[in-house]
C-alpha cells in the first residue's frame, strides 16, 4: 500500500441538462430576435409616454443626428418583392439625370439609411464596406431648398410616388436643433404628410389625480 | 469542457457471442461550443424593446384665402419653449385693455412641478374625468376591450369644453428634446387641444424681456426633471 491508487473513472460531469438549457435558450433567442437595422448615425431619441409601436413596413424614416444632419431611409418591411427601393432610386436617378446600373439598383435595396447628396450617392452605393460608407455620410441629405426644391424634398416626393402607403417618422436626437426638425416637418407638410410619427423611447410617468384636487 | 471518452469495447465479442454493450457516448463538446457561441451571439444582438412612436398631426399648410380658426382667447394658454424652459402666459399677446401692459411670461421647467402643474390645474376637470375612468377600468369595475377604452377617452377629449387650448411656440434656442417633452406633457395632462404654431414678433419681445428678468443661469439640474 505504498502507492495511492488514482481513480480510474474519467472525471466527466453530466452536461446533458446544461446542453438542454443552452439549446432551449438558443431556440428562444433565435425565434424572438429581430436584428437592429444598421443606421448611418447613432441617434438618442427623447422619451415619451406613448405606447404606439413603430410600424414595421412602409415607413420613411428621417433621422436627424446630433449635429443636425438629415438622413433618409425607406423601409418596406419583409416584403421586398416589390423592389420599391430600387424603383425609388431609378426614379430619382432619372430626375437628377444620374443613371444607375441594375447592379447598383440591386445593391441599394440591401442597404439602409443614407445621408449623402445625390452626386455622391453612386460612390456610396459602390463603396466596398460599411466603414467607407459611414465616412462618407457626414454631410447628410441637403435640405436647403433650391428653386425646384431640396434633395430631401425630392426623396420624400419620390418615396411617396413609389409607395403611396408609406408613412413618415422623424427620429431625431434629443439634442438636435428644433429649427432643423421644423424644416423637416415643413417639408413633410409641403408633401401633404400632415400626420407622422416621432420616434421616442418609452418612459412611465405617474400623475395622481389627488395631487390637483 | 473537455471530456475524456471512455473507449467502449468496440468489437470485442463476449464468450457466448453476446452483443457488446459499449458506451454510446458521442463527443458533444464541439456542439456545445457552437451552441454556446450562437447563444451568446443572439443574446447580444437581440433587441427586445422596439422603439415607440408618438403621433403628431399638423394642420394642412395654410392656404392664402383660408383664415386660421378663431379661438376663444380666455381659454388660450401659450407656452414658449426656450433654453430648456417653458415660458407661459394666458390669452393673447396684446396689451391689456385696462392697464395697457403686455401679459408677463412666467418661467417654468420641465419637471413635474413645473409646466405640468400649470397644465394640470388648467385642465383639472377633464383630467379628473379621464383619470377616474381609467382607474375604474384598471380596477375592473368597467369591463371594456382596449379599443373601446381608447375610444371613450378620445370621446372625453372631444366633448370637453373646460380645458385650455394650448399653443406651443418655439423660441430661438430650442432642442428637439424640449419639443418632444412639451408634446409629451400634453399627453400626460390629457390636454384635448393643442397646436404647434409660429412665434410672433410681439411674443419674441416678451420672451426677451422675461429672459432678462431671470436670474443669470441658475444651475438647473437636468436630472431632477421627471
Amino acid at each position: 500500500m505504498s502507492k495511492l491508487k488514482m481513480p480510474v473513472r474519467s472525471p466527466s460531469v453530466d452536461m446533458t441538462p446544461m446542453v438542454d438549457l443552452f439549446f432551449l435558450l438558443l431556440t428562444f433567442f433565435m425565434l424572438t430576435t429581430s436584428f437592429r437595422p444598421q443606421e448611418a448615425v447613432q441617434v438618442d431619441t427623447p422619451s415619451s409616454i406613448s405606447e404606439k409601436k413603430t410600424p414595421e413596413k412602409n415607413l420613411i424614416t428621417l433621422l436627424i443626428s446630433k449635429d443636425n444632419k438629415v438622413y433618409f431611409n425607406i423601409d418596406n418591411g419583409a416584403d421586398s418583392n416589390a423592389h420599391m427601393r430600387s424603383a425609388l432610386l431609378k426614379m430619382i436617378g432619372d430626375y437628377y439625370k444620374i443613371s444607375f446600373t441594375p447592379k447598383e439598383l440591386k445593391k441599394f435595396e440591401t442597404l439602409s439609411s443614407f445621408g449623402v447628396p445625390m452626386v455622391k450617392l453612386k460612390d456610396w452605393i459602390n463603396a466596398t464596406d460599411q466603414k467607407v460608407r459611414d465616412a462618407m455620410s457626414v454631410e447628410g441629405i441637403p435640405t436647403d431648398s433650391t428653386a425646384v426644391g431640396s434633395e430631401l424634398q425630392m426623396w420624400i416626393h419620390f418615396a411617396r410616388l413609389t409607395n403611396p402607403e408609406a408613412e413618415a417618422a422623424i427620429k431625431g436626437d434629443f439634442t438636435s436643433d428644433y429649427k432643423v426638425v421644423k424644416k423637416v416637418m415643413d417639408i413633410l407638410q409641403d408633401k401633404k404628410i400632415n400626420k407622422f410619427d416621432l420616434t421616442t423611447n418609452m418612459e412611465k410617468v405617474e400623475v395622481k389625480a389627488k395631487d390637483i384636487k | 469542457m473537455a471530456e475524456i471518452i471512455e473507449s467502449g469495447g468496440g468489437k470485442k465479442h463476449g464468450k457466448k457471442g453476446r452483443k457488446a454493450h459499449g458506451s454510446t457516448h458521442v463527443d458533444m463538446t464541439p456542439m456545445v461550443d457552437l451552441a454556446c457561441l450562437l447563444l451568446t451571439f443572439f443574446m447580444l444582438t437581440t433587441a427586445f424593446s422596439k422603439p415607440k412612436v408618438m403621433e403628431i398631426v399638423l394642420p394642412e399648410k395654410e392656404k392664402k384665402d383660408v383664415k386660421a380658426p378663431e379661438v376663444d382667447k380666455d381659454k388660450v394658454l401659450n407656452i414658449i419653449i426656450e433654453d430648456d424652459k417653458a415660458f407661459w402666459f394666458n390669452g393673447m399677446a396684446v396689451p391689456d385693455k385696462v392697464t395697457n401692459q403686455m401679459p408677463t411670461l412666467t418661467a417654468a421647467d420641465f419637471s413635474k412641478d413645473g409646466i405640468r402643474k400649470v397644465l394640470l390645474l388648467r385642465n383639472k376637470d377633464l383630467f379628473i374625468k379621464m383619470d377616474d375612468f381609467t382607474q375604474e377600468v384598471l380596477k375592473g369595475k368597467i369591463k371594456l376591450p382596449k379599443d373601446s377604452v381608447d375610444k371613450r377617452l378620445k370621446q372625453f377629449k372631444k366633448e370637453d369644453k373646460t380645458g385650455p387650448i394650448v399653443l406651443i411656440k418655439a423660441g430661438e434656442n430650442v432642442k428637439y428634446g424640449n419639443l418632444v417633452d412639451i408634446i409629451d406633457e400634453m399627453a400626460i395632462c390629457n390636454i384635448a387641444r393643442y397646436a404647434i404654431v409660429n412665434i410672433s414678433p410681439a411674443e419674441k419681445e416678451m420672451l426677451a424681456k422675461a429672459k432678462a428678468l431671470l436670474p443669470p443661469t441658475p444651475a438647473v439640474k437636468q436630472s431632477e426633471t421627471k
